[in-house]
């Protein structure tokens, strides 16, 4: 058993990480929607969720089992091995690309079965990152073409055609705005091009500030990549009914939910990583006092949590809440006892909050900007984004070849 | 028995499987789906090769974009299944040996070669898009400059192929 | 390693496999997609010779002829089009006669 583990310990290794990440992203995913409903209600100056659970905290879980107890009707005439294909490949592709992200620049201080333990799936030396998540994002408008044909029915045809005309026009101006980026960091690596915003001033080394109009490009494009208000005509409720998605039932349509959030973390993910400095802290590197900075914002959250728990009179806000809001406490205070692992942390937390932050402004652009009508949706594609994205390639090679490389 | 080899008879399986389902199916769909398949397989075979951004282009133009133009096309047009048609089998049957008999003739043909060709596939030798990139701006530059021209001549003539014609 | 015979003879097939689908397919598309098919199959014994020899002229080939084969179809396409909207059938033995 041991000479087993020992021989194959890479493969056990990968699998077991997949595994922690498939877990960690549906988690995440579910809590998301959690947050997308409590932060959208509050905009519009209402609650959201609230009964199920505390703070409707168990609103997930009961989707979740919504979900797998709905009755899950296959419509007449559909091509079968189509129509089951599409939510699997839209599902599959979603989460491929979390793989290629990753969160920290060092591995694991031990190691586990020989391996050093990086924190990712695929290690850091992968040549083509960013190449690879484009082709992955390329092959997710399948999902959303065959959900839309194979459904025979009027209007997830239009839906699915007209949200992956959408994708298609949308993914040449995501693809052209982060030329830029790689023309400074001069590789396609993501580990590379997150080392190559170090600076001595903490935020100012990062890409944002070379490449402003690279981020407004990519960021605008990637929200009409994912299918997002303000670019979510395709499968909005009050205008086609649901788009693509209008013949899928619970599982099938959980997983076209999934897969959407699943994308939308991972564009926030890479807004952080190309031109937010992903896990490099705003901070100068010689300020260590801010080194204590996730346990100054963990101690009063965690305090927080248990005082709100011991307010309610259910067993989940007795009992739970209090206890999670221990587990914050203790491992704040962990923090500052054990120095190793305050300093192995900072890299994925700033890394995590980035994300936190992009994750948010796509809910806040949800519950405040209207949707924009199909035409105005690919003429503003074509004829704006793509031409600025372009502009944006040239005034960069320009000012590379002017200056060297911009630092 | 390697993992590479094990790899790449998965691969070749798939792109072998994907391009038989190619031949094999009725409707038009189901063949783009296979071809689509054989696309990723043969993109994996060129990371075995250590041919990466060879690998990322082929799923990123072939995959995601000629493809999905196929798909479209056959979305828009409603292509269904094949009809039946009264095709001489009896002419079939040559068609089919010849074609064995020219994929014999070049896999043999090669295969038989005894020379430098055989020996020379290393493991792990990642080619870098540097260099790649290098050899396109110096030496490749002007066929470079008129796949350019030629991409925007193809655009060209697809939208005016693809009108309607407007009655004067 | 992996020999290169073991690619060009899997290209090779994959090859008459194209042209199988070539002469016996009688969707107009699906012809099409077999031409593509034989492209591919090319493209494989481009990238593995060029492996073969440490040149990397294979693979710029190679991206050559992906750019163009994306031009073809393009252009392939937006003929089929015009000619399932005239002749009302993608059947390509329905399209032998000059006259519609």
């Amino acid at each position: 058993m041991n000479a087993f583990l020992y021989a194959n310990a890479w493969l056990i290794i990968t699998v077991a990480k997949v595994a922690l990440l498939l877990f960690i992203v549906l988690t995440v995913n579910a809590y998301l929607t959690w947050f997308e409903r409590k932060v959208v209600a509050h905009i519009q100056s209402r609650w959201g969720p609230h009964r199920v659970g505390p703070h409707g905290l168990l609103q997930p879980m009961a989707d979740g089992l919504k979900f797998l107890f709905k009755e899950d009707p296959t419509p007449a005439g559909v091509d079968r091995f189509v129509y089951f294909l599409a939510p699997l490949l839209a599902l599959a592709l979603a989460l491929t690309s979390i793989a290629i992200i990753p969160f920290g620049p060092d591995p694991l201080p031990w190691k586990i079965l020989g391996q050093t333990i990086y924190l990712g799936i695929l290690p850091p030396n992968v040549n083509i990152g960013i190449l690879a998540l484009f082709a992955i994002t390329a092959l997710g408008v399948y999902g959303v073409a065959l959900a839309g044909w194979s459904s025979n029915s009027k209007y997830p045809l239009l839906g699915g055609l007209r949200s992956s005309a959408q994708m298609i026009s949308y993914e040449l101006a995501l693809t052209l705005s982060v030329v830029g980026v790689l023309l400074i960091a001069g590789s396609f690596n993501l580990t590379e091009i997150i080392n190559d915003q170090t600076s001595r001033y903490g935020i100012l080394g990062w890409n944002i500030f070379p490449q402003f109009l690279g981020f407004i490009c990519f960021f605008i494009a990637a929200v009409a990549e994912t299918n997002r208000v303000p670019f979510d005509l395709p499968e909005a409720e009050s205008e086609l009914v649901a788009g693509f998605h209008t013949e899928y039932a619970s599982f099938k349509f959980a997983m076209f939910f999934i897969a959407e959030y699943t994308s939308m973390i991972t564009v926030s993910c890479l807004c952080a990583i190309l031109f937010f400095g992903g896990w490099l802290s705003p901070f100068p590197a010689s300020w260590t006092w801010t080194y204590y900075l996730p346990t100054v914002l963990l101690l009063p959250a965690g305090l927080w949590v248990i005082w709100d728990g011991l307010r309610y009179e259910t067993i989940f806000g007795k009992a739970i809440l209090p206890g999670i809001g221990a587990v914050m406490c203790i491992l704040a205070i962990a923090l500052v006892i054990f120095p190793g692992v305050n300093n192995f942390i900072q890299a994925p937390f700033w890394l995590l909050s980035k994300i936190f932050v992009f994750l948010f402004v796509y809910v806040w652009m949800r519950g405040t900007l209207p949707r924009l009508r199909y035409d105005q949706l690919m003429a503003f594609g074509w004829k704006m984004l793509l031409p600025v994205s372009i502009a944006n390639v040239v005034i960069t090679s320009f000012a590379i070849l002017r200056w060297g490389a911009i630092k | 028995m390697t993992a590479p080899l094990i790899i790449f008879f998965v691969l070749a399986t798939l792109a072998v499987g994907g391009a038989l389902s190619l031949i094999f199916q009725k409707h038009p769909i189901h063949s783009a789906l296979s071809l689509i398949v054989v696309m990723v397989a043969l993109a994996g075979l060129y990371l075995l090769l250590g041919a990466e951004f060879v690998a990322a282009v082929q799923i990123i133009v072939y995959g995601g974009a000629i493809m999905v133009l196929f798909v479209f096309v056959i979305m828009l047009l409603n292509a269904g299944i094949e009809e039946h048609t009264n095709f001489s089998k009896l002419a079939g049957f040559p068609g089919l040996l010849l074609a064995f008999a020219l994929t014999g003739f070049i896999a043999a043909t090669i295969a038989r070669s005894t020379d430098t060709v055989q020996a020379a596939a290393q493991p792990g030798n990642m080619v870098s898009t540097r260099d790649l990139s290098t050899m396109i701006f110096k030496d490749f530059v002007y066929p470079f400059e008129l796949t350019s021209f030629l991409i925007l001549v193809a655009v060209l003539g697809a939208i005016v192929l693809a009108q309607r014609e407007t009655k004067p | 390693m992996i020999p290169t015979n073991y690619y060009i003879v899997l290209s090779a097939i994959l090859f008459g496999l194209g042209v199988l689908a070539f002469i016996f397919k009688r969707n107009i598309i699906s012809i099409f997609m077999s031409i593509e098919l034989m492209l591919n199959a090319v493209n494989l014994a481009f990238v593995a010779f060029s492996q073969a020899m440490h040149k990397l002229d294979g693979q710029v080939f190679v991206l050559f002829v992906i750019v163009v084969a994306a031009a073809e179809a393009a252009v392939g396409l937006a003929i089929i089009i015009l000619t399932a909207r005239n002749r009302q059938s993608l059947n390509v033995e329905r399209v032998d006669l000059l006259k519609l």
